[in-house]
This record gives C-alpha cells, structure tokens and sequence, in this order.
C-alpha cells in the first residue's frame, strides 16, 4: 500500500497556491545592485581612490550596522538579501567623490539605522532612506558636502565647481565656456567625465543600467520618463529666465543630465518601497518630483533638487496609494 | 487573437505529465466512503442504516433543501458503517460507507434510454437535481439550481468553461478528446433547458488537440468553441465570461447577472448521462498527478474510492510526497492524510514531491506591486494581505473590497516576498462572516 511507506506528518498543509514564482526579494535587490555598479565603478575610476573609499566604507557599514540593528532587535539576519547593500551604494554614488569616508559610514547609519530599521525594517520605511543620509550629511557637513574634485575639461579649462553650481552662480555663458562649446559640454555629461557626485555622472551607463530594469519589470518605465521629461520642459521652459528674460530659452538637455536627475530618476524614483504602488500612482509621483526638481533648481538655494524632490514626494506616498486605487472589476465608472 | 483579462499570471501548466494519456478506468475500491455533502448548500441526511444492501446509483442519501444535491451509492454492497469520516474540504463530515460485493450491479431499471428531445425544462431540471450533479470543476454548485434561474434574469449565452486553466489537471482535456459525443449532448440539454441559442465553448489554447475535437464535435450545433489566450485564471467564472462575452460580472453578483450560465466540461457529460440514461453522479474522471507520483494518469473513478487507492492504482509513490493537494495547484485544498474520497468535485489529486510547493519564507511586503498587477479582479492584494496581517479585517471589507477577491492565488504566485496573501484573505473574510454573524 502506498499509504504504508509514507510519513503524513511531514505533509505540509499551506493554503494555496502551492507554487510560486522563482522571483525573490533578494534577487531584485542584487539585480539593481548590478545595473547599478557600471556607473560606480566608473565614478571609482574617473575620481580615483577616495571615491572608491568612500563607496567601499560606505557598503560595508550599511550592511554591518543592518546586522547590528537586526541582531539586537532579535529579528531574522537579512543582510544576504542585497537590500542594505544597495542603500548603501546608492548613498555613497550620490556623495561628492572627496568626502572623507567615515562621513558615508555616518550617512549609512543614518539611512539602515534611522531612515530604515527605526521606521520598522524592510517595507516599512516611508523615505528612501540612501536619500535620508546623504540629507543629513547635507546639513551636518555642508562644505564637505558641497567641496567637489577638480574637473579638466576637454578644452584643459581647470574647474573645481558641478556644472549645475556654476550654472547657478556664473551663468550659462561661463558654463559653456568652461567645457568650450554645448557640444563639447554635453558628451562630457553623457559620458561622465564632469563634476559631480561619485555615481551621478555617467548618464550612458546609468540609462543602461535603468534600460535593463525596466526590461526586467523591476522598474516602470513611466516612472524615470516621466520625471525626466517634466524636468526637461520645466527647465526648458523656465530655465532661461536669468539670461534672456524670455520663456523657452533653458537647456533641457543640459538639464536632463545635470546633477543627480538621471540616478535619481532610473534608480530613486523607483525605489518600490517608498513610492505608490499603482502605475497611475506612480506616474503622479514622477511628474511631482519633476516638478519640485525644477522648482529647486531655478528657484531655490541650492543648485541641485532631486533629493529633496523625492524625499519630498515620499510624503505623499501613502496619500496617493490612499486615493489612487486600482479599477475593480465588474465596477463600473 | 481573443482579447485578454486584465492580470492574471502565466506559471508552468505541468500538464505534459498527464496531457497525452488517455482515461483509464481505476478498479472498483474494496470500500466507498460517500461523504453526504460533496456540494456547495444544504447537506443531505442518509436514508440507508447500517448493514443494508444498496445497489449502484441507488440513493442513500437526500434532503428538501433546494441547493443541495443528491447523494448516490458509487458501488453494489452492504452498508459497513455511518459515521464522521475525514471529508476533503469541510474536515470530517458524515460519510456512509459501502463494502463492495464485487457485482456492481445496478439499482433496478437503470441505465434507461430517454429521448432528451421529448423531455421538458421542467423534466430535465427534475432529472438533474435528482442524479445529484453538481459543478464538477471544483465548486460543486448544484447544476440544478443553475439551471432554473430567477424569472427575472433574462439567460442569453450558455458558456461550456473548458478553459482548464489549472497547472497540472487534465481531466476536462482528456474528456474533449475522448467523450466529445456526451459532452455535446450535455450543452444542448441545458442549453434548451435555459431556453438560450447562443452557446459558447472557451477553451485555453494550450490545448490544441481538444479545440479541434470540440470544434468538430459541435460543428453544425451553432455553438461556438473558441481558443482562448493561455492564462491563470482564464477557468474562473468571471474572467471566462468577460472574455467570451464583454460583459463583467458585478461585484457580489452572479454570472446570470450579466445573462450568462457557466458549467464545466465534467457537468456537460455528467448531465447527458443523467438525462439520456438516468445515471445520476457516481463517478469522475480525475488526475493524478505530481512527481511524487508513480505513474501519473487521467482516471475514470468512482466517488467514493480513497485517495489511497487512487495513488496505488498510479504506481504509489516514488518518494515521501511533500504536499498531497486535492484539486490544482493554484486554487487546490492541501490535505493531512490520503485516506480521503474522491468526491464530486474532485478534479484532480496531486501528490508533490520535496520542492516542487516552492512556498519560500516570508517577508515583509516591499510594495513592489506585481500582485496588483497580476490581480484579475482588480483589487490591491498588498493591502489586503496587510490588513489581514493586523486584524483590520472590517477596513479590508469596507475599504478593499475584500469580499471581491475570488482567491485565485495569482498574487501569491507572483509575490516575491512570499507571502501568503491568500491565507490572509480567507482569514479576513472568515473574521469578518464570523462577525457579521454575531450581530
């Protein structure tokens, strides 16, 4: 009899369905992982050994206090799961490349630590927390945080400013005269060898890295386009203001790949856990942040907004999953 | 190609075990253990005692309750006992067992020979609700009750759900390829029965063989067979019928709401026995499935026959099953013993082996979304299974339309944190009914 040679206590009797996906946490969390190390390793090489430094302690200090917090609430270990590694190496990517290293290690307790764990761990957090810790670096140590590397440009013009911090206290003119042509100005951007924070620059690696999230369904392509485009109309039509006086004479392009935008927009904007969970949802936090980027760069303090723009947007998350709601079936209207 | 529902997922359909064997008959088990409700409704109470005779297709046990279903001897023997035996969807139940004699003989005068054609809606309701048949799909609504709706919903499309959209079961496939000549019949009973001229066959079209069988076999009826795109749940009643017709069920309503009737490939056949022959609901054709089986196979069984038996007659197993689930994979009843009966609605018996549940640990939800995307009914399962999570069960009713869900599992299959959502929604729903109850 079959029934003989069988154990029923090791039956498992879960509610259905009893098969599931192969897809897991963990292998979201490496797959953005990777998408995200062509742009580090080029912020690494292009900026040289601090900025390595400051990604490396940056890293390894998210996942040690990841482990330290979860070991003393005596919850389940889940630093394999990729999901500290990443706040942490988006974190650092979005430091300037001559921060000493011990402030990422403080920017990474900030983000697992408080903008995280404090918030109830993994899920649970309404800000992105890598955005969390480099906006309290940004207020602990402002100059540190606004000090850059020195750029040479292509034309051997010796700058130690981001294109957006010139563009906000020298002008357009100076900014192109900087890199000697737009032409000029804009391969760099493209390519990354400008000023800026360590893994902000290359638009072309971020964008690919971006290109296969989306191919992956681990990111909604409206979500980047979205924002980057409301960035692109919004600078374009108000950005010109200072010089001309006029509407419509910004630099989109320039814009769309200035400071943090195409990181921010591929890789934060994204971030599942702090943004809506409908598409529709979603779409109305992309053109937020696009719009409050635009705000802050052309009229706020600082030159750069993205992080503030998503932080700000985070806040309304849990509104807009409140009012936003999937259509029901056999509902009508 | 057919325009699709919205969601809705696409796991592996393991049907290939299974696809290509034809029905077998499985022996007549030493003993029938026929539960007294196999049905969604009223139960029915024995009209037999302990040590009488009974003869196959005699019934043994009834009620007056209108939504319920008959319940017939599936064998020839004595009466051993009636008693709480274990039951595959309620726990235990009351379950009347026969010790076969070994004739399966049948009660007298059957089978007969009817002309369907000369019998009224009223004859052939009467026919089916006495043979017992009910949904054999898996929810096990009494046929008969469908058949007579409410003189206020107008019926105008008649809908065959072949979609099988279950991974693994290949029972209702194997009968379009086999039994297509009653199955054919069934639909134009109860289709003269609704008194509709509009009949459509859905069929996933995974299985190619089976709608060309079926388009053969309905050709020249009006009835339309129509290949549907392959998709988890296209079986369920109101995706099949949002597909097939345009129109969506409302919530909390009832495929006549929308003028539809829905019933599976199993009832069709069962019906046209019934009614052709006076052969009320003994036995189903079910799968036996799983790679802790054997031998997989499609058998033809009678109600009643155990688990155990049915898996012996498949070879046994081939190691220590992890999960023994009754019905799919998807929507299916994982079960603490095989010393189970095949009841009506059993549609197939899986036997899976060490991880092929794949139920993983669970996580926090991380807000990813999938399962509002994969979500058919269009609800936001994340918050649900949340709600759940906390006890908030009236905010999941009021606010979440909780009660919409028709647990289908798709969330839950494609959640990559894990989680049981589905186990929170039936805990929700099970809370809420509890308290609704106590008011």
């Amino acid at each position: 009899m079959a029934e003989e040679k069988i154990n029923k206590e090791l039956f498992n009797v879960s509610i259905s369905p009893h098969i599931r996906s192969k897809e897991s946490i963990s292998k979201i969390m490496w797959t953005v992982n990777i998408t995200l190390l062509p742009a580090a390793l080029f912020g690494a090489y292009y900026f040289g050994l601090n900025a390595l430094m400051v990604m490396v302690v940056g890293v390894l200090s998210a996942v040690l206090f990841e482990y330290l917090v979860q070991k003393i609430r005596k919850k389940p270990i889940t630093i394999a799961d990729g999901s500290a590694v990443l706040t942490g190496l988006l974190l650092t990517m979005c430091l300037p490349p001559t921060l000493p290293p011990y402030m990422a290690a403080v920017g990474s307790f900030i983000a697992i630590v408080i903008a995280k764990h404090a918030m109830g761990g993994l899920g649970q957090n309404i800000f992105n927390p890598a955005h969390i810790g480099r906006a309290a670096l940004m207020v602990s140590w402002p100059v540190a945080m606004t000090t850059w590397s020195s750029m040479t440009t292509s034309i051997d013009v010796v700058s130690a400013a981001t294109p957006l911090n010139m563009l906000k206290q020298q002008g357009y003119g100076a900014l192109i005269d900087t890199f000697g042509s737009a032409g000029n100005m804009y391969q760099a951007m493209f390519l990354g060898f400008r000023n800026g924070s360590i893994g902000e620059t290359c638009t072309v690696l971020l964008i690919l890295g971006g290109l296969f999230l989306i191919y992956k369904g681990y990111v909604n392509w409206q979500v980047p386009v979205i924002m980057i485009a409301t960035v692109a109309v919004g600078t374009w039509a108000f950005g010109g203001l200072k010089e001309f006086g006029t509407l419509f004479s910004g630099d989109p392009i320039f814009h769309m790949m200035a400071g943090g935008l195409i990181i921010g927009a591929f890789f934060m904007a994204t971030d599942m856990v702090t943004i809506p969970i409908t598409k529709k949802g979603q779409i109305i936090f992309a053109l937020g942040a696009g719009i409050l980027t635009v705000l802050i760069r052309l009229k706020g303090g600082y030159p750069e907004g993205v992080c503030y723009a998503i932080l700000l947007m985070n806040c309304l998350t849990p509104l807009i999953d409140r009012f936003v709601q999937p259509k029901k079936f056999g509902v009508r209207g | 190609m057919m325009k699709s529902f919205r969601g809705g997922i696409h796991p592996n359909d393991s049907k290939s075990y299974t696809a290509d064997k034809p029905v077998v008959t499985a022996p007549l088990p030493g003993k029938a253990i026929i539960p007294v409700q196999q049905h969604a409704g009223a139960p029915c109470a024995p009209i037999v005692a302990k040590g009488d005779l009974v003869k196959k297709g005699q019934l043994i046990a009834t009620t007056d309750a209108f939504v319920s279903a008959n319940v017939h001897a599936s064998i020839s023997g004595k009466v051993a006992d009636i008693g709480e035996y274990p039951h595959p969807i309620f726990g235990t139940c009351t379950a009347i067992v026969i010790e076969n004699d070994g004739q399966d003989e049948w009660v007298e005068g059957l089978p007969l020979k009817r002309d369907w054609q000369t019998l009224s809606a009223d004859e052939v309701r009467k026919i089916i609700r006495e043979a017992g048949i009910v949904g054999m799909g898996g929810a096990t609504f009494p046929t008969h009750v469908k058949m007579a709706p409410p003189a206020d919903k107008k019926i105008d499309v008649f809908i065959l759900n072949a979609a099988e959209c279950e991974p693994y079961l290949t029972a209702d496939h194997r009968m379009m390829l086999e039994e297509g000549d009653r199955i054919v019949t069934g639909v134009k009973i109860m289709m003269k029965t609704l008194g509709v001229t509009k009949g459509i066959v859905g069929i996933e079209d995974n299985k190619k063989d089976s709608i060309e069988a079926m388009t053969k076999a309905f050709a020249g009826t009006g009835v339309d067979v129509v290949g549907l795109p392959t998709k988890y749940p296209q079986g369920a009643e109101k995706m099949l019928i949002a597909v097939l017709t345009g129109k969506e069920v409302p919530s909390g309503g009832l495929p006549m709401d929308v003028g539809a009737v829905v019933s599976n490939v199993g009832t069709a056949a069962a019906v046209c026995d019934a009614v052709t022959q006076g052969i009320p609901l003994i036995e189903r054709v079910t799968t036996i499935s799983g790679k802790a089986i054997k031998e997989p196979k499609n058998i033809l069984v009678r109600v009643g026959t155990t688990f155990s038996d049915a898996i012996d007659f498949c070879g046994g197993f081939v190691s220590q099953p992890e999960k023994i689930i009754l019905g799919g994979p998807m929507m299916g009843t994982a079960q603490s013993t095989i010393d189970l009966p095949i009841i009506k609605g059993t549609s197939g018996i899986l036997a899976f082996a060490e991880g092929e549940a794949n139920t993983g640990v669970e996580s926090p939800c991380i807000r990813c979304g999938r399962c509002l995307d994969a979500c058919p009914m269009g609800l936001n399962p994340s918050m649900l299974s949340i709600l759940g999570e906390r006890d908030l069960y009236h905010e999941a009713k009021e606010d979440y339309a909780l009660l919409d869900c028709i647990e289908c599992g798709s969330c839950v299959y494609t959640c990559p944190a894990k989680r049981n959502i589905v186990q929170y929604i039936k805990y929700c729903k099970a809370q809420s009914r509890a308290q609704s109850a106590a008011k």
